[in-house]
């Protein structure tokens, strides 16, 4: 069973956020979406300032089994990436919520989080694509 | 329901993830596909491929059955023992699928064929073999591992049956033991490195397979077989080369016995006419230069025209994406082409296969 932390908020498209309650929010994709994929061995972020309505294609993650992409969770800029990922992919693997976070971004609305899936909401999505 | 090797709970108690793969479950890999990847590099690992079809033709008229049959020559396996890889062709001179041929004695061959490609090949076999005096027989009761990397060999000697022990220990590469005994031993495999493929009664595969794991040899799926027959340079059927394409547009000329001139085996008459008119596309090596990743049916642009990848992925030893291409027979020429990934064109040096052999890197 994949790690679901209480903390975050999810998308559909298995990205999580932190609310880091500076204005900012961090994004990577989560423990689930790492499994499915397998061995990470190239990631593509965005460029910093470049901005994106929720659900536009704006990173890759690119495992052994295949590219996919990784959606804006909400409308907003992006203020920072994990230059880490660029030598070290597998991060992604080995700490989907820490060290292998993808990007950070500045909502263009402050509660913009509040319309995402909660650990909850998302482990009962989960449950419910694997039937 | 898929198809299950004898080895598919052994499979769940080491931890893999399973997938239908040609109409059977087997393991992708067991928690890292690069892990295993580059165990079978440095050290041993285990494949289970029992999912391959072992078929054995046997008669009085088992040699020239062959030599028709197949474009490589089955003639020189001059000695019981020996084995080599050859392409079976439709008259089109297209590639109904590739195979290892074992000689087993002066009328006795054993062939392994892809797992995807089974009904279809078994079939041709049938349709082929009419009008020969031979018996063509699939081998379903026979399971097959694959264990392969520098230390493969003396990790598996000691846990062979006692008389298979030391005629294994004396195989040349390419060759096979050919004892009167339910197993049988083979240096070959499918991943650049030395090695046993051993084929033994599906009722004792188990055992075997959990020697290996308790002797430290590391279970690896087919993400692992994937990635390391690529950088060996190695075709895939169905990606490589398809009944679409011969074998002389698949990096495969040399698998084709044109002499002696007289052996008119299915499929010559194609190929000597594409020789003759000039082969129009060529396989090539890629080794990408920029950041990204390889993958099937990309574009390769080229000084002649555009290509295809056919086999692409990230590759561990070499540490860049690989791919093996299919491109104009002129651009096969140029030192660098482009590949178009996700919509831009990245710069790839063309090499000549293998890229990766007995864990050095050749490109």
């Amino acid at each position: 069973m994949s790690e679901i932390p209480t903390d975050l908020r999810y998308t559909k498209t298995h990205e999580w956020v932190r609310d880091e309650g500076d204005g900012t929010l961090t994004v990577g994709i989560t423990d689930h979406a790492q499994e499915q994929l397998g061995d990470m061995v190239f990631v593509e972020l965005p460029e910093i300032g470049a901005g994106f309505a929720a659900g536009d294609a704006c990173a890759v993650v690119e495992s052994v089994k295949a590219a996919s992409d990784v959606y804006a969770p909400v409308d907003g800029e992006v203020t920072e990436v994990n230059e880490a990922l660029a030598d070290s992919p597998e991060l992604v693997n080995q700490d989907p919520y820490g060290d292998g976070w993808l990007f950070k971004m500045k909502p263009a609305e402050t509660d913009a989080v509040e319309a995402l899936l909660d650990a909850e909401a998302y482990a009962d999505y989960l449950e419910e694509e694997a039937h | 329901m898929s198809r299950q090797t004898p080895l598919h709970e052994a499979h769940r108690r080491a931890g893999a993830r399973m997938v239908d793969f040609a109409g059977w479950s087997m393991p992708l890999h067991y928690g890292s596909q690069i892990a295993e990847h580059h165990a079978v590099r440095r050290a041993a690992g285990v494949f289970d491929v029992s999912h391959m079809t072992i078929v054995d033709v046997e008669g009085p008229q088992a040699t020239p059955f062959l030599r028709r049959l197949l474009a490589n020559d089955v003639a020189r396996l001059e000695t019981p023992g020996r084995a080599l890889y050859a392409c079976m062709l439709n008259p089109e001179g297209g590639v109904i699928d590739d195979l290892i041929v074992y000689r087993r004695g002066p009328e006795q061959y054993r062939l392994v064929v892809n797992a995807a490609t089974r009904e279809k090949d078994l079939d041709w076999l049938a349709r082929q073999a009419e009008g020969f005096a031979v018996q063509v027989r699939a081998r379903d009761d026979l399971a097959m591992l694959a264990v392969q990397g520098p230390r493969a060999r003396e990790q598996t000697l000691p846990l062979l049956p006692a008389p298979l022990r030391e005629a294994a220990a004396a195989l040349a590469p390419f060759q096979a033991t050919v004892l009167e005994h339910p197993w049988m031993a083979a240096r070959t495999g499918y991943t650049g490195e030395d090695g046993f493929e051993i084929l033994l009664p599906a009722e004792a595969a188990e055992g075997l397979w959990e020697a290996l794991l308790g002797a430290g040899v590391v279970p690896a799926g087919l993400g692992a077989r994937d990635t390391l027959r690529l950088e060996a340079g190695m075709n895939l059927y169905g990606a490589d080369m398809t009944e679409e394409t011969t074998p002389l547009e698949s990096g495969l000329g040399w698998t084709v016995a044109w002499e002696p001139a007289e052996r008119d085996f299915v499929g010559r008459a194609a190929l000597e006419a594409q020789r003759a008119q000039g082969v129009p596309r060529l396989q090539v090596g890629l080794v990408l230069e920029d950041r990204g990743v390889l993958r099937p049916h990309q574009r390769v642009l080229t000084s002649a025209g555009t290509g295809e990848v056919t086999s692409g992925t990230h590759a561990p030893t070499v540490g860049r994406s690989i791919a093996l291409a299919r491109v104009p027979a002129a651009g096969a020429q140029d030192p660098e082409v482009r590949v178009e990934v996700r919509g831009r064109p990245l710069r790839a040096r063309v090499v000549r296969p293998p890229f990766v052999r007995h864990g050095r890197v050749r490109v």
